[in-house]
């Protein structure tokens, strides 16, 4: 009887298996964030470094740091840095969830998840979104630090500022896709850490203005600096998060918020487009 | 009924290298079929393709009636796959793991629930369900692999080298599990492996030997084809002492890998004369029955394991 029975939900499972790319893509988020709970200490790297930079940098470069702003209303640099810390922490965070699709792919995991039969970019919006909500859980923690430096927020400059960071780190974690999907060892990808993301993050505008290209004031790291997404980003939040500071306080020729929205927004289109574009093509590589 | 795979002219290079030369093969529903072959002989690429993990290049496969290479999605939907490389999440449980799977063929809520239980149950998995795949021995693992690549009820399995890493009772426990897909619910069962003494419980068995078919029948068949027992002569000088009884007496010797080998219908009365008429020059003779091996050698000409050119 139950040999039948089971024969039965055997013949009605083969023909109910209809895909359902938006539930395979909410599954895959949600095991990132299981995942990254049971990690404990990816949860300290990802926001420990970047807190330990902000007070040190803050504290030992506080005195000679001076924005060419107005008179006495120039911040600190512990308050200058704070939103590019948050961007360092969205990124740090971004990067090691990314890290993660080589480490499916080492463990095996991804070969299942590649015979499903879901269009591919369900398991690229599980994967990114994944790490976006953890990217995003630990800018929060961050930003709750900053009322210890006697930041304020309202509710509507802490939505603007989680929806603002949600798309920084929705791009990030995308861009760490693409740069993650090829990849067959960890190694390969703090190289790339090192020198391409590092250094974007140094140029955004969260380490030094951009108006002047730093103290050298060169004008090939200006632009550098203005052709850098990811300068957008740090001018956004530096924007919602400094809101109810007088205009002068802010870096001379910070960029318009609206133009931070459009840039942000494009560049999170751009890397999604980008790492779609790379999982779609089956290549023997897929193995590795 | 179309059959379960058929392959036309199935060609795969990685490179220069080529992997499956023109390969034409059709697997029965309802048996358990053995791909069988030496490390690079080309049965995992067949398994990749035909598991729609790499792309066709050239030829055509048809799994269930669908074109791989153009109904991907349709073969997806019917097959399960267990990977050799495990391809469970270490850091979930193993109903996590299910779930997920679950998920991912778009299954959820109380359907999805039952199907586990049912899956569990029937793996003598339930008492671990909530254990982490980590803390669990090779043996379970596998188990836990066989029933996500079951849970959507796939008509075909395809497994690869499944029972590597297993030691023999879970071997043996894999063996009962894919007889009882195989009996019950009329699943096809395509495996790949390496080892001979899993190939002779398959239904029937392909050999491949550098991308190409070898053989192709039931078990019994093939060692029956191999005509009669075989002799197998160790000695210094293989080729020369081949030579003189392929001269002498008419036998078909061959040398293969330094061994003289023969297949004779009454190979027992052989043993003695040929000590007798070649004194010294035979260090051991061993008579056999035919097994795959012999199939093998038969009909490539050389050992099964071998290291290499």
């Amino acid at each position: 009887m139950t040999d039948h029975a089971a024969t039965l939900t055997q013949a009605d499972t083969v023909e109910a298996v209809v895909p359902r790319p938006w539930l395979a893509a909410g599954t895959l988020c949600s095991r990132e964030l299981v995942r990254f709970v049971r990690q404990r200490n990816r949860v300290f790297g990802a926001i420990g470094q970047p807190i330990i930079f902000w007070l040190l940098f803050g504290f030992g470069l506080g005195r000679s740091f001076r924005l060419p702003a107005a008179d006495g209303q120039s911040m600190n640099y512990l308050e200058y840095f704070f939103p590019g810390t948050l961007v360092l922490i969205l990124l740090f965070t971004a990067i090691f969830a990314t890290i993660s699709i080589i480490e499916d792919r080492r463990e095996g995991f991804l070969q299942s998840v590649l015979v499903a039969p879901l269009p591919r970019w369900s398991l690229v919006l599980g994967k990114v979104l994944g790490g976006t909500l953890i990217a995003l859980a630990q800018g929060l923690v961050f930003l709750l630090l900053g009322l210890t430096v006697g930041l304020k927020f309202s509710v509507v400059s802490l939505t603007a500022i989680g929806l603002f960071s949600f798309l920084i780190a929705f791009a990030l974690t995308a861009l760490g896709f693409v740069i993650a999907w090829r990849l067959d060892s960890t190694q390969g990808f703090h190289a790339i850490m090192s020198v391409f993301l590092m250094p974007m993050w140094l140029l955004s505008g969260a380490f030094f203005p951009a108006d002047r290209g730093g103290s050298a004031g060169a004008a090939w790291l200006a632009i550098l600096m203005r052709a850098n997404p990811l300068t957008y980003g740090v001018a956004g939040l530096r924007r919602l998060i400094y809101w109810d500071l007088p205009g002068a306080a802010l870096p001379a020729d910070l960029p318009a918020m609206s133009t931070c929205w459009l840039v942000t927004l494009g560049f999170a289109a751009l890397t999604f487009a980008l790492s779609w574009r790379v999982v779609g093509k089956r290549t023997t590589g897929d193995l590795l | 009924m179309p059959p379960a795979i058929e392959t036309s002219q199935l060609v795969h290079r990685y490179g220069e290298r080529t992997a499956l030369a023109a390969l034409d093969l059709s697997v029965e529903t309802g048996e358990i079929f053995a791909l069988l072959g030496p490390n690079g002989g080309g049965k995992t690429t067949l398994f990749r393709l035909l598991s729609t993990l790499i792309p066709i290049q050239q030829g055509s496969a048809r799994v269930l009636g669908y074109d791989v290479a153009g109904e991907t999605a349709e073969v997806r939907r019917r097959i399960g796959v267990v990977f050799q490389a495990p391809a469970l999440d270490k850091k979930l449980t193993v109903d996590e793991n299910l779930r997920h799977q679950g998920h991912l063929y778009g299954m959820s809520g109380r359907p999805l629930q039952r199907r586990s239980d049912e899956m569990l149950s029937r793996l003598r998995l339930a008492d671990r369900r909530r254990d982490l795949v980590e803390t669990l021995s090779g043996g379970l693992r596998r188990r836990v692999e066989l029933a996500k690549g079951m849970l959507h009820g796939p008509r075909l399995l395809l497994l690869d080298e499944p029972s590597t890493g297993l030691d023999p009772a879970a071997r043996s426990d894999l063996w009962d599990y894919l007889r009882q897909i195989r009996g019950e619910d009329g699943v096809t069962v395509a495996l790949t492996t390496h080892l001979l003494e899993e190939a002779e419980k398959a239904d029937r068995l392909a050999i491949l030997n550098a991308g190409s078919l070898v053989a192709l029948d039931t078990p019994d068949r093939l060692r029956a084809s191999v005509g009669g027992d075989t002799l197998t002569i160790e000695t210094d000088e293989a080729a020369s002492l081949a030579a003189a009884i392929a001269d002498r007496f008419g036998l078909p010797a061959h040398e293969v890998d330094g061994s003289v080998r023969l297949e004779l219908p009454d190979a027992a009365q052989w043993v003695p004369r040929l000590i007798e008429a070649l004194p010294g020059r035979i260090e051991s003779i061993t008579l056999g029955k035919p097994t795959l091996e012999d199939v093998f050698i038969a009909r490539t000409g050389h050992r099964f394991f071998d290291d290499g050119p």
